[in-house]
């Protein structure tokens, strides 16, 4: 009798101990795979630049300040890809406030403004600016939850036991870039 | 990562199995109406038909609902703003895949989702939608929508919905067999005694009213489902106030959705059948009032989390059910968002106030679709050209400039 309660208890146990694991481990996929998600889009925003730089280029000539902060800052980026979440978050912000400088310099070009390629392309990275915000968030709940459970007692014991380490969170901002002007086109 | 709210599961499981119980006796009353003895073989009826349309609508419900509704499938090419929104959401609820993007070409602005899992979903709007709200206020229904499949909810109402069918059509077959069919049991033959007499009018009473119990639990149910898509779709943007502008917009000037039925209701955002003035929330509604909704995305105190709706939802409502288990809060928690403004301010979409796109621009997609060609005159008139229209060319009705078909 007493040999089936203590088998029993080891059975249950182990099941337990099994079911914590491979939610750990769930989790920590979830994370990845939010990683994996925000990857894709910078790949995307890189991907589009080119396009948008040739086609201000035949309206803006003299506006070459622009367009090579533009270029530097996305090979910069490409650069930094893997270098890191500190690091490539830092060069994507670098990004995103040269487009932006090159859409406010575009509102001086009303002929460049009507053109259908630069306004399907502005659509275009406006959205993948908007999946980036978005696939961030993503990241960032999935890294809080993933935390909030290795810190959490049972789970800690077996985070600790498998080296499930804390992750870092995307950074969202730093006060200054907070304060960037909203640039409107309308 | 995202599952399902904690406290439906549970909810769903009990009033499957109360809608059950209430299907079950009703196939069981109408057997023992009909003739002694065949309760067993109403009830099993009952079963099976309900298990064939489940059956059914499991496998190809979202395929059903999409082609009697009339949505056009739209890729990226046709519709770029429309999509892109819809993959944000995705992105933004972490949606395995993208959802299939269709559009009703309906000036009534409403939209639905459909699909038994995130694997297998489809969002469509109608055309009036597109024409209607702006960017921000899209993604807001977008987000409501995709809400919708991350909770089974679409899921669940498809089978309760069907529940319900299988309930009016049992209760419907047997009311008329005994009333009009003239067969039966002749219970005066027999000369039961009192008892008899009581137990059939019991079972008179259950499968009259079993059809109206069914609606009022289904119609309580879907109202609120509505409650808590509108909770998840304010955390995937991080900004009620796009949903909640987008309501007002929707419920300005209601009209009713031709495709939409009694059954499909529950799917769209809002009430298709919605008429203007009617506050009320009526016991046999399949939406809460819409000013509601929208009260309660705007007192939500800057937040955007399932917390802040929670709160809302108490002060508004006055009263301790509260919709959220300790459970749900814990298991959604969000990182807060820095600025009060969508998630990425930084690139802002092009004219945010303005209409996502012209009523001529959806109009032409769906003629396109007809096989009609569209050509557009430099005076500013746009033609139409038949598929099967046999000149080369035509000339503009009003500047005279001759264009050559390409045939």
């Amino acid at each position: 009798m007493t040999l089936i309660i203590v088998l029993a208890a080891v059975v249950l146990f182990i099941l337990i101990f099994a079911g914590i694991y491979n939610g750990l481990v769930r989790v920590r996929n979830q994370v990845r795979n939010a990683w994996a998600q925000i990857d894709v889009q910078l790949k995307r925003r890189h991907d589009l630049i080119p396009n948008l730089v040739e086609t201000v280029k035949g309206y803006a000539k003299h506006e070459r300040d622009t367009l090579d902060s533009v270029t530097q800052a996305r090979a910069a980026a490409q650069k930094a890809a893997g270098a890191g979440v500190e690091a490539q978050a830092q060069a994507e912000r670098k990004l995103s406030s040269s487009l932006m400088n090159l859409f406010a310099v575009a509102e001086n070009y009303p002929d460049l403004k009507a053109n259908q390629n630069f306004l399907s392309l502005q659509e275009e990275l406006a959205s993948t600016e908007n999946k980036i915000g978005f696939a961030r968030q993503f990241y960032n709940d999935a890294v809080m939850n993933y935390n909030v459970k290795i810190q959490s007692v049972p789970t800690n014991v077996v985070a600790s036991m498998f080296g499930f380490r804390e992750e870092k969170m995307f950074e969202i901002e730093d006060a200054r870039e907070k304060e960037v002007p909203k640039v409107s086109f309308s | 990562m995202w599952n399902q709210i904690h406290s439906n599961r549970r909810k769903s499981i009990l009033l499957t199995l109360i809608m059950g119980g209430v299907l079950v006796g009703t196939g069981y009353a109408g057997g023992e109406l009909t003739g002694t003895g065949l309760g067993a073989f109403g009830a099993a009826l009952a079963l099976v038909v309900w298990l064939v349309l489940a059956l059914v609508s499991y496998y190809s419900g979202d395929k059903i609902l999409l082609s009697s509704s009339g949505a056009k499938r739209v890729t990226h090419d046709d519709f770029p703003a429309l999509h892109n929104v819809t993959e944000e959401m995705a992105i933004a609820s972490g949606f395995p895949r993208i959802p299939d993007v269709y559009v009703i070409n309906d000036p009534s602005p409403n939209a639905f989702a459909t699909g038994r899992s995130p694997k297998s979903a489809s969002v469509a709007v109608t055309s009036g939608l597109l024409t209607r709200l702006n960017r921000d206020e899209l993604q807001g229904v977008i987000a409501h929508e995709i809400s919708h499949i991350v909770n089974r909810d679409v899921l669940f109402m498809m089978m309760l919905g069907i529940m319900l069918g299988a309930i009016v059509m049992i209760s419907d077959v047997f009311v008329r067999a005994r009333f009009y069919g003239g067969g039966g049991r002749r219970s005066s033959s027999r000369g039961g005694g009192q008892a008899e007499l009581l137990f059939l009018v019991i079972a008179l009473v259950l499968i009259i009213l079993a059809p109206l119990i069914a609606r009022l639990i289904y119609f309580a149910v879907s109202r609120r489902r509505e409650y808590l898509a509108d909770a998840c779709g304010a955390q995937f943007t991080r900004y009620p106030e796009g949903l909640a502008s987008a309501l007002e917009k929707i419920s300005a000037k209601p009209q009713q959705l031709k495709a939409a039925n009694r059954v499909t209701a529950p799917m769209y955002i809002v009430n298709p059948f919605a008429k203007i003035g009617r506050a009320a929330v009526g016991l046999f509604s399949t939406h809460p009032p819409t000013e509601q909704r929208v009260k309660l995305l705007r007192s939500m105190g800057g937040g955007a989390s399932l917390a802040a709706y929670q709160r809302a939802w108490q002060e508004t409502m006055g009263f301790g059910r509260p919709l959220f288990t300790e459970k749900d809060l814990r298991s959604r928690l969000m990182t807060p968002k820095p600025a009060a403004a969508p998630a990425a301010p930084a690139l802002a979409p092009v004219k945010q106030a303005e209409p996502l796109m012209k009523r001529g621009d959806v109009g032409n997609f769906f003629w396109k679709k007809e096989g009609y060609g569209i050509v557009d005159c430099d005076c500013g008139v746009s033609f139409k050209i038949p598929p099967n229209f046999r000149s080369n060319a035509i000339f503009c009705t009003r500047c005279g400039k001759k264009h050559d078909l390409n045939k």
